[in-house]
C-alpha cells in the first residue's frame, strides 16, 4: 500500500499547482523509499529512465522552422485566407480537421501533424480567422475557447485514428501482450475492432463543435 | 543505418545554441536560468550515455530544481511586430505555407517510402525510429525551404526556435519526466498494487457490472498513470483475461482493443499526459494551463461510456 504514496504526491502536487517538474520528482523519491530503495539507487533508476526517453523531447526540432514562417506572417496569413472563404464556419472547419486528422493516423501517418507543425501556426489561427470573419473582433474568451477546441480537436483525431493502423504502438503492444497470455492473436482484428469507437468519436465530436460554432455565434450575438 | 543517435546530436546542439542566445539575451532578467535549462537539456542529448545513471540522475534534479525555483523566464529575441507581419503575409501570401507544408510531406516520404529502402541488406534508417528519424529529416529540409523562399535572417531559425521554446518553457520537459517517473512505478510494482486493490473491492459476478468496471478501470488508471500503455497489461491482467474472456468467453480482440480506447479517453482527462494537454496549453499561450482538458472531457466522457456498450454489445456475440 505504501507504493501508493507516489501516486498519492501526484495528484496533491498537481491539485496545489506545484510546479510539475518539481512534483515528478519528488513523487519519484516517495515511489522509490516506499519500494524500499535507497536515495541514491531511486536517482539512478529515476536518471537512467530519464535518458532513455529522451525520444520524447526530441520531436521539439520543429519548432525553428515553425518560428521562422510564424516571423514571416504565415498565422497572419492564415487568418486572412480562411476570412475569404466567407461560408467556412469554424465548426465545419475543424470537422474536416478532424476527419483528415483521423483519417491519415488510421493509414500510420501520426505524425503528419501535431500542435507544434500545425495547429499553432495554421488551424488554430485559421479557426480564429473563421469566427472573426462572422462575429468581428474576437474576445480573449473567444479566442481561448478556439485555440483549446482546435488542440482538442487534434488529440481526438489522433487517438481515434491511430489504432486503425495495425503497425501502431499500442496494437504491437496488445498482440505482444495477449501472446505472452497464451492467446494469438493476428493484428487485423484489433486494428477492425477499433473502428466503432472511431466513428463514435467521430459523431461526438463532430456533434460538439456544431453545438460550440452556435455557442460562440451566440456569444458574439448577445 | 541511420539511428536515433544522430537525431539525439542535432537536437542537442540545437538546445546547445538554445543555450547560448539565451544568455545573451539582455531582455530577459532570468537569462541565466534558461541558459542553464537548455544547457542541462543540451548536455543530456549530446552526452547522455556517457553521464552514467547517476549523471543523468543529478540532471534531471538540476532541470527540477532551476524550475521549481522559478529561475526560468522567457527571452524576448528580436522579431517582427504584428504590423510587418501582416504586410509580409500579404507580400509573400500562399508561399508562406510551404515551408510548414514540407514537414507532413517529407515525413510520409521518410514513412512509405525512406523506411523500407536497404542499402546492402541493412535499412536506411533504424527500423523502430524511422517516424522520428522523418520528422528530425523533414525538420532540417524544411528550415532550409523556409529559408530560401522567404529569405529570413541565418539566424532565425535558432532565434525564432528559442522563442517558441520559451513559450512552452519547463513544460516542455514534463512528457519525458512522467515517462520517467512511470519506469519508477514499474519498479516500485504501483500498477499491480491497484490492480489487485480493483479485483480485490469489486465483485465482479455479472458480466455487465466486469465490463464496465474494465472500461472505466482502464481510463481511471491511464489518468493515474498518464498514459494507455501503463494501464493496459495491469487491468487486463487483472480482468480482462480472467474474467471478461476465461469465465464470460469475450472475444480477446474486441475485449483488447476497445479497452485500450477506454484507456485514451482516459488520456484526454488527466494533466498527466503532458505531452498531448499540457505543451499544447503552453505553445497556443492559453492562461488556463488545463485549458485543453477542459475543452475534450465533454467528448472523453460520453465515448467512454459508448466504448463500454460498444464492448458489452460486440465481445460476447
Amino acid at each position: 500500500m505504501l507504493t501508493l504514496l507516489g501516486v498519492a504526491t501526484v495528484v496533491v502536487g498537481f491539485a496545489v499547482r506545484l510546479n510539475p517538474l518539481l512534483v515528478v520528482t519528488i513523487a519519484a523519491f516517495v515511489t522509490g523509499l516506499a519500494a524500499g530503495l535507497s536515495p541514491v539507487e531511486m536517482l539512478e533508476a529515476f536518471g537512467k529512465a530519464f535518458n532513455e526517453n529522451r525520444f520524447v523531447s526530441a520531436a521539439y526540432l520543429v519548432l525553428p522552422v515553425i518560428g521562422v514562417v510564424e516571423r514571416a506572417g504565415l498565422q497572419e496569413r492564415a487568418r486572412a485566407l480562411i476570412a475569404r472563404f466567407k461560408g467556412v464556419s469554424v465548426g465545419p472547419f475543424l470537422i474536416g480537421y478532424l476527419a483528415f486528422r483521423q483519417i491519415t493516423s488510421a493509414l500510420g501517418l501520426t505524425s503528419i501533424a501535431g500542435h507544434a507543425q500545425s495547429i499553432r501556426p495554421m488551424v488554430a489561427p485559421m479557426a480564429e480567422g473563421a469566427v472573426e470573419a462572422r462575429t468581428g473582433e474576437l474576445s480573449d474568451e473567444t479566442r481561448q475557447d478556439t485555440r483549446a477546441m482546435a488542440s482538442a480537436t487534434d488529440n481526438i483525431g489522433l487517438f481515434f485514428g491511430e489504432d486503425i493502423f495495425i503497425a501502431i504502438g499500442s496494437i504491437l503492444l496488445m498482440v505482444g501482450f495477449l501472446a505472452a497470455s497464451g492467446i494469438v492473436i493476428d493484428p487485423i482484428h484489433l486494428s477492425l475492432w477499433a473502428i466503432p469507437t472511431a466513428i463514435v468519436a467521430f459523431v461526438l465530436h463532430a456533434g460538439r463543435l456544431i453545438l460550440f460554432d452556435r455557442r460562440l455565434r451566440r456569444r458574439a450575438g448577445a | 543505418m541511420i539511428k536515433l543517435s544522430a537525431v539525439y546530436v542535432l537536437a542537442g546542439l540545437v538546445f546547445a545554441a538554445f543555450a547560448v542566445l539565451s544568455a545573451l539575451d539582455r531582455n530577459n532578467r532570468k537569462r541565466l536560468g534558461n541558459a542553464a535549462f537548455w544547457g542541462l537539456v543540451a548536455l543530456s542529448f549530446l552526452a547522455g550515455d556517457h553521464l552514467g545513471n547517476l549523471g543523468n540522475g543529478i540532471l534531471v534534479l538540476g532541470l527540477a530544481g532551476i524550475a521549481g525555483l522559478g529561475l526560468l523566464g522567457r527571452g524576448a529575441p528580436a522579431t517582427t511586430s504584428a504590423e510587418e507581419r501582416r504586410a509580409l503575409a500579404e507580400r509573400f501570401g500562399e508561399k508562406l505555407f510551404i515551408p510548414a507544408l514540407t514537414l507532413p510531406v517529407v515525413v510520409a516520404f521518410g514513412v512509405l517510402v525512406l523506411k523500407p529502402v536497404t542499402i546492402g541488406g541493412t535499412p536506411l534508417l533504424d527500423p523502430k525510429q524511422a517516424t522520428l528519424l522523418s520528422l528530425a529529416l523533414a525538420a532540417v529540409i524544411a528550415v532550409g525551404v523556409g529559408l530560401i523562399l522567404l529569405r529570413q535572417p541565418l539566424i532565425s531559425p535558432l532565434q525564432e526556435g528559442r522563442r517558441l521554446m520559451d513559450t512552452v518553457g519547463w513544460a516542455a520537459l514534463l512528457p519525458q519526466m512522467l515517462a520517467a517517473l512511470g519506469a519508477i512505478f514499474a519498479l516500485a510494482g504501483v500498477g499491480e498494487v491497484i490492480g489487485e486493490l480493483v479485483t480485490t473491492w469489486i465483485p465482479m459476478d455479472a458480466r455487465l457490472t466486469a465490463v464496465t468496471v474494465y472500461c472505466l478501470g482502464m481510463a481511471g488508471f491511464t489518468m493515474i498513470m498518464g498514459n494507455a500503455f501503463a494501464a493496459f497489461p495491469v487491468m487486463t491482467a487483472g480482468i480482462g483475461l480472467p474474467i471478461l474472456i476465461h469465465k464470460f468467453g469475450g472475444d480477446p480482440a474486441v475485449v483488447a482493443s476497445i479497452g485500450m480506447l477506454s484507456g485514451f479517453c482516459g488520456t484526454l482527462m488527466t494533466p498527466l499526459a503532458a505531452n498531448f494537454n499540457l505543451v499544447p496549453a503552453a505553445l497556443l499561450e492559453l492562461p488556463d494551463r488545463h485549458a485543453v482538458i477542459k475543452a475534450q472531457i465533454p467528448t472523453a466522457l460520453p465515448l467512454l461510456i459508448a466504448n463500454t456498450v460498444l464492448m458489452y454489445v460486440l465481445a460476447f456475440r
